[in-house]
């Protein structure tokens, strides 16, 4: 497999930042790959635009940064607009289905999938974790990382007092079937 | 954690691995002002030194914590801090004072695009010439530039290690990027990491700045019945201030040679694909990962480029590059200023080189060098 890159990307509070992170170390040290992450966000802690990017190669990463990512993960409108139009052709889109508003798969996408991951996490218990329910949606749909690797990760990244409501959100997302 | 040295893998970013090499090398004293895009420096220091017996104290500014760090120095811990460009500029009189006073201490500069406040939380490389003539006076410096987490952390224990064993305030000129992203960094047993720790004083009548053969005196601990004096003010063997252009000359002239003549012992360079190229492009930090795959891109498009990788900045590699404009006809400086590295390379080479700068606030892309490497082969 030669260089891929993932970028996740909504407002700052959704924990996009955690959900990159989480799957770039699964990568790293639990799937032995050379993975590398990054971070850009707004001034401002809550609501700003915010966005992850993990970029995988089989040797040692060179530029960190996604340039085309491979695979654009979509957690809100305006994440939508900015970060959308840098999605490779022909590349896969993730949106977070209640808050990116499109008609159906957008042109020059290849493989397009959708989850309410928000609603889902709402229903769990806790919408704090709609993040997590995406990285096992992701973890599901694009084969980037392997499942006990990504959840290794998760459970590991999370407080220990939530451990249990994490690992009930990347199950659900891993399993959610698409309507 | 209570480790000392946080042996295995793991998943780290820059500004932390950097923070974990230090301890691994010994540090135990940390002062600094929190500012960003260091502060997880501060904040991995805060947590770890008092899990190891070191002590971490949040100064009042840059000022002070420079002080404390030579203060520390001088009373037997290793010390460091970290800080970017604002902070870096008022550390600048006090580093001045660590070169004079001959102490061991490490300064992580992670930089942002200046000057002044600048963009905080952005991407720069513009602290290079400042780490090498920032402070006034005639000096010689040494300046390491890490390009992932993984050297983050092997370099913070190298420079411990150069400035324990030269007795000179090193820095790690890190860069946003580079501190901020999160790579896998393996860390070996303690039992394997070379750490040195400088030469202490046993006469009590020697000196205490009497060199021994390799320009480096001993350093006496304080509290133990040596009697120190240290001083800003060119002094003589003993310590004691002289005001004379011949003190100025003795001492000054071996404060600056015996970084001279260890020179080769601390240079260190990476080249990637030189060995046949036609231009080469000398980079440093996050700027060498961009120029790394700039040079990928040229090969795939038949141009044989190369890169010299700068892993120690300052003394700077000069005889390397006079060996490549032998071989190579072009060369390409890729940093995030307007100009600062380029300045040796083009002294060195003794010809222009194509720059390719950018003010801050983003790392170049892989394209804009390549732009740089076509432009010098046309």
């Amino acid at each position: 497999m030669a260089r891929i890159e993932l970028q996740i990307g909504g407002f700052g509070g959704q924990g996009v930042i955690l959900a990159g992170l989480v799957i770039a170390r699964a990568l790293s040290l639990y799937d032995k790959r050379e993975a590398v992450f990054t971070q850009s966000y707004g001034p401002e802690a809550r609501g700003g635009a915010s966005s992850s990017g993990v970029v995988v190669d089989d040797s040692k990463v060179d530029y960190p940064y996604p340039t085309k990512p491979d695979i654009m993960v979509i957690m809100s409108q305006e994440a939508f607009t900015t970060y959308f139009p840098k999605l490779k052709k022909g590349g896969t889109l993730i949106i977070e289905r209640d808050l990116v508003k499109i008609d159906g798969k957008p042109e020059g996408v290849g493989e397009f999938h959708s989850i309410p991951a928000t609603k889902i996490a709402e229903e769990l218990g806790n919408r704090i974790v709609a993040n997590i329910v995406m990285v096992g949606f992701i973890t599901k749909v694009t084969g980037i990382v392997t499942k006990e690797s990504a959840k290794k990760a998760v459970l590991e990244m999370v407080p220990k007092k939530v451990k249990a409501l994490n690992e009930k959100a990347f199950e659900t997302g891993y399993g959610y079937e698409e309507e | 954690m209570k480790v000392e040295v946080l042996e295995g893998h793991h998943f780290l970013s820059g500004d932390v691995a950097v923070a974990e090499g230090a301890i691994a090398a010994g540090c135990r004293f940390f002062a600094g002002y929190p500012i960003t895009p260091s502060s997880e420096v501060a904040e991995r220091m805060s947590r770890r030194l008092p899990e190891v017996g070191g002590i971490f104290i949040q100064m009042e500014d840059e000022l002070a914590s420079m002080a404390a760090l030579l203060g520390a120095s001088w009373g037997g811990k290793k010390s460091m801090t970290a800080t970017s460009g604002p902070g870096f500029s008022l550390m600048m009189e006090n580093y001045g004072l660590g070169m004079m006073t001959e102490t061991p201490c490490v300064i992580v500069n992670v930089q942002r695009a200046g000057p002044s406040t600048g963009l905080p939380t952005l991407v720069g490389q513009g602290d290079v010439m400042q780490a090498r003539w920032g402070s006034h006076g005639p000096y010689e410096t040494i300046a390491l530039s890490p390009e992932s987490p993984q050297e983050c952390f092997d370099m913070a224990v190298r420079a411990f290690n150069f400035s324990e064993k030269y007795r000179i305030p090193v820095v790690v000129l890190m860069d946003e990027s580079v501190g901020h992203l999160f790579e896998r960094v393996s860390i070996p047993p303690k039992s394997e990491i070379e750490v040195i720790d400088r030469k202490i004083s046993t006469d009590k009548k020697r000196h205490i700045y009497e060199p021994d053969d390799d320009l480096i005196p001993p350093m006496p601990p304080v509290g133990e019945g040596f009697g120190i004096h240290v001083t800003g003010l060119t002094h003589d063997e003993r310590g004691y201030p002289v005001i004379t252009a011949e003190a100025q000359e003795k001492l000054v002239r071996r404060l600056v040679d015996k970084i001279r003549v260890h020179a080769d012992e601390i240079i260190d360079y990476e080249e990637f694909m030189t060995e046949d190229a036609d231009v080469i492009v000398i980079a440093y930090g996050i700027s060498a990962r961009s120029a790394r795959r700039a040079v990928i891109m040229a090969r795939e498009k038949g141009i044989k480029a190369g890169m010299l990788r700068l892993k120690v900045i300052w003394p700077f590699p000069s005889k390397k590059l006079r060996e490549l404009v032998e071989k190579a006809s072009h060369f390409v400086v890729a940093e995030i200023n307007n100009g600062q590295i380029l300045v040796e390379v083009e002294r060195a080479i003794r010809k222009e080189a194509v720059f390719v700068g950018k003010m801050g606030g983003e790392p170049h892309r892989p394209d804009e060098v390549l732009k740089g490497i076509e432009e010098a082969v046309k």
